[in-house]
């Protein structure tokens, strides 16, 4: 229970951390988001609109004050406004954040199989040459880059082949190749886990008495060797997390997409910081969040870890 | 009959073989990274085109005998972009490792030999570093430093600190517990001297492979960064950028895309090798 508080504290801790650091690197930034946008030329605004412009927005109280009150206006979810929109920026977020958690959600689930597929076959493929190639393909997928996949996926599949149709596709068939691309670069990094893990376990003592009490090599494979592998993937999640909002940013970009990843994109295109600094805080907060879910769920699953303390902290 | 045997498909006779593939995908790894390498340093010894003016008439050409790779919709040969291309991409990386070995090696060593509440503060920076995703905290830094080649290396650079520092950071600790140092520190010898004869250098071959695998991984961040358009302008030949603008011919013209991609997949392959390799070698 203390480690669960202390966890807690500590992700309380580094969330804070990221939020001062992203306040302070605004500071940093010559002229604001308000002088960036409102003194275009084009705008045809005075010094004087500019100035209550700023009040409005609040970029013209010292330092410390603006801190304080930013801090307490993001606890109650309000990031301000988009500069380039003029939308509260929590409003910008709740539009764009369902269809990105769908994108990432189905690419997260083809990943999954995908590696399942990789590792399965790399373990148990039919011939040692063919296992060889197969368990080389994770890292190969993790040096390609992720719009180029797109790219080539939308040229072979769409184009070439004919089978998805890019022009006035169906709501399902405009996710299917934004789902491939961002499912490979996921799928890498968890497919070599599991192999790794699947020859590691299969070293360990329970595995030929299992096989010695008649269990067929399958069977072995399937009920014990694979439940323990599988586990410390739960150890990568946070990385994948990363990796969901990565490949969300370059497939939204690459196809069009309605979503956060493609929100990000302009927001660092059109300067709008508030926007990019609200997407950098909910990412961190569930980074945070995904580890102490991690935490839980080990301490759920595996005994070893609520018996010894010292394991656990 | 060991126990990997009952339930493993057996794997001893793959064993030589696998070796020599090693070996040879080493060599093949070091060959690229070297051709890559000349490119940045003497583009004009490889190609006699001009990267950045083009033949109007030569305007998307398929591959063939004149434009090995084609030409894009300027006229520009593709292979001469790509091989001029090679200086952006590798300066690049250079720099992105070096922010990230420095600033990490110097947090690292800090944390791990000074210990006390300046390792935890530094621990617990490298824990928000580490919570940001890689992409968003170079985004994040490229709206603050603008829009150019150094400024995503450094941007990518920034995001590779946390790694180096905790690497050096945990082999900082581990040969400092260790009894030759202390044996070191018995017999008289300074905080500083210690750290330099005989901490640092336990850690540089682990250090270098890692350096050797962010490397790739910079690459393949510079160039992503460089599709989202935010590193050099057109019309720098830059890997990532000719994606994007391959990308509005992508219907007709496939070699626009597919070359630069092969050749990022190319480097980056053989950069993640040469660190494999080095990391096989410590153990």
């Amino acid at each position: 229970m203390t480690h669960l508080i202390s966890r807690l504290a500590q992700g309380a801790l580094v969330l804070l951390a990221t939020f001062t650091i992203s306040f302070i690197l605004v500071q940093m930034m010559p002229g604001d988001a308000v002088l960036i946008r409102f003194l275009n030329p084009e705008m045809g605004m005075t010094p004087e609109d500019i100035a209550r412009i700023r009040v409005f927005y609040g970029s013209d109280a010292p330092i410390p004050v603006q801190y304080i009150q930013s801090l307490l206006a993001v606890l109650s979810g309000d990031f301000g406004y988009s500069v380039q929109s003029g939308v509260p920026v929590a409003q910008e977020i709740a539009t764009n954040l369902p269809p990105t958690l769908l994108l990432a959600s189905l690419g997260l689930l083809t990943a999954l199989g995908l590696a399942f597929v990789l590792a399965w076959s790399a373990v148990l493929g039919p011939w040692p040459s063919l296992r060889r190639w197969i368990g080389s393909i994770p890292a190969l997928m993790v040096s390609v880059p992720v719009f180029w996949v797109g790219i080539t996926l939308i040229q072979l599949v769409s184009f070439k082949l004919g089978w998805v149709s890019m022009i006035a596709p169906g709501p399902w068939e405009k996710l299917v190749l934004p789902v491939l691309t961002l499912a490979l670069p996921i799928a890498a990094p968890i497919a070599q886990i599991l192999i790794r893990n699947i020859e590691d376990v299969s070293t360990r003592a329970f595995v030929p008495v299992a096989r010695a009490k008649g269990l067929s090599r399958a069977a072995v494979l399937w009920r014990h060797v694979l439940r323990n592998a599988a586990l410390p993937t739960l150890a990568i999640a946070g990385v994948l997390l990363g990796e969901l909002i990565a490949g969300a940013v370059v497939t939204e970009t690459v196809f069009g997409l309605n979503g956060l990843g493609r929100l990000a994109e302009r927001s660092v295109r059109t300067q709008d910081i508030a926007v990019l600094q609200a997407i950098v805080l909910i990412s961190a907060a569930g980074f945070v969040a995904i580890s102490f879910l991690v935490d839980l769920v080990s301490l759920a699953i595996d005994p070893r870890l609520r018996s010894n303390r010292s394991l656990a902290a | 009959m060991t126990i990997q045997d009952t339930l493993l498909p057996r794997r001893s006779r793959a064993l030589p073989r696998l070796h020599v593939s090693i070996r040879s995908g080493l060599a093949l790894a070091l060959v690229v990274l070297a051709i890559v390498a000349l490119w940045a340093l003497l583009p004009s010894a490889f190609t006699s085109f001009n990267p950045v003016a083009g033949l109007p008439a030569d305007k998307l050409q398929a591959p063939g005998a004149a434009h090995w790779l084609g030409s894009d919709e300027l006229g520009r040969d593709v292979l001469a972009r790509l091989i001029y291309g090679a200086r952006q991409s590798l300066t690049g990386a250079v720099v992105a490792v070096a922010v990230g070995l420095s600033l990490g090696s110097l947090l690292g060593v800090l944390a791990g030999s000074v210990g006390g509440w300046i390792e935890q503060v530094i621990l617990r920076l490298i824990d928000v570093l580490l919570s940001i995703p890689a992409l968003l905290l170079s985004l994040a830094l490229i709206v603050i430093l603008g829009f150019g080649t150094i400024q995503v290396a450094v941007a990518v650079g920034v995001t590779a600190i946390a790694g180096f520092a905790r690497l050096i950071w945990a082999e900082v600790v581990t040969v400092r517990r260790s009894d030759y140092v202390e044996a070191a520190f018995g017999s008289g010898g300074r905080f500083f001297a210690v750290l330099w004869r005989h901490v640092l250098p336990n850690a540089v071959t682990s250090v270098l492979a890692y350096a050797a695998i962010q490397f790739g991984w910079a690459i393949l961040q510079i160039s992503t960064l460089g599709f989202l358009g935010y590193g050099a302008p057109p019309p720098t030949p830059e890997w990532g950028l000719m994606i994007a603008e391959g990308r509005n011919y992508m219907t007709t013209s496939w070699w626009l895309t597919l070359f630069p991609g092969l050749v990022v997949i190319a480097t980056v392959l053989a950069a993640n090798a040469v660190g494999h390799a080095l990391t096989r070698r410590l153990q």
